[in-house]
């Protein structure tokens, strides 16, 4: 076979050889965590996409408060402050959350205008397990920002 | 009929950036729960909008989805303009509106 040749890489050909062979239950079963993964990037994605469009994130500005645990997912206390001017030509147009493995990615869209002084919000969210929530903040000027934090959460809630 | 209330402080000074807090009593039925006798869900029956409006504008906004908790909590800032109502709307998803007004007392 040709692992013979090239004993240190492994070429797309050779790894479709191998699956020819006993091997492919093992390929599959890898393949299987990825898609896994990916569909709920995909889901949060088109979430983000129907919100924004598809203009380029940046990273920064964004302070988001989660807590490390939250022991009951049917609270989980989460704020968030931009860093901005908040004057007439520059301030925070909006801020939209987003919790990756939710059943609907999409939590809330806060909407500012200058007279907030400053573009800083707590809340409470339902978060179904452990995951990760996304913050995406809109600038009056077009740009985006985007962070993104991990949360464990003990006991889920969305209930069903 | 769902009960909001709102926290600002008693008088602010001209300028000064105040919090406002707002809690209303709501279940935020999420639509995916399941009657355990039944087998049936139960229909999703959420609060989806918030507005603040102050000194004749609207100051603030929020679109909730059922990920948003029971007993919606919400905390925001305001800058002090001048003295008058801050009026707050509840929007159910059945189209009910949950309306509240607090005085705000500028001085200076």
């Amino acid at each position: 076979m040709a692992d013979k040749l090239k004993p240190h890489t492994y070429k797309r050909r050779e790894v479709l050889a191998l699956a020819g062979t006993g091997v492919v239950v093992v390929v599959a079963g890898i393949g299987l965590f990825p898609g896994a993964a990916s569909a709920d990037a995909a889901a949060v994605a088109k979430a983000i996409k129907k919100r924004i469009g598809d203009k380029p994130m940046k990273s920064g500005r964004i302070t988001l408060e989660l807590p490390e645990i939250a022991e009951n997912g049917n609270t989980v206390p989460i704020g968030f402050e931009i860093d901005s001017p908040m004057t007439d030509n520059d301030y925070v147009k909006a801020v939209h959350i987003f919790a990756e493995k939710n059943p609907n990615p999409d939590v809330a869209t806060f909407r500012f205008t200058p007279g907030n002084g400053k573009a800083k919000v707590s809340t409470r969210m339902r978060l179904i397990k452990s995951q990760n929530i996304i913050a995406v903040a809109e600038m009056s000027d077009g740009s985006v920002y985007m962070t993104k934090k991990a949360v464990k959460v003990t006991i889920g809630g969305c209930g069903g | 009929m769902a009960k909001a209330r709102v926290k600002v402080p008693k008088s602010v000074k001209k300028g000064e950036v105040f919090q406002v807090k707002t809690l209303i009593s709501h279940k935020m039925e999420t639509g995916l729960r399941k009657n355990k006798k039944t087998g049936k869900k139960i229909p999703r029956k959420i609060i989806n909008n918030f507005v603040c409006t102050y000194d004749g504008k609207e100051v603030f906004s929020s679109d909730w989805h059922p990920a948003v908790s029971a007993n919606p909590y919400l905390a925001f800032y305001v800058k002090a303009t001048k003295s008058g109502p801050m009026n707050f709307k509840w929007t159910d998803d059945d189209g009910k509106v949950t309306d509240k007004s607090v005085n705000i007392s500028v001085s200076g």
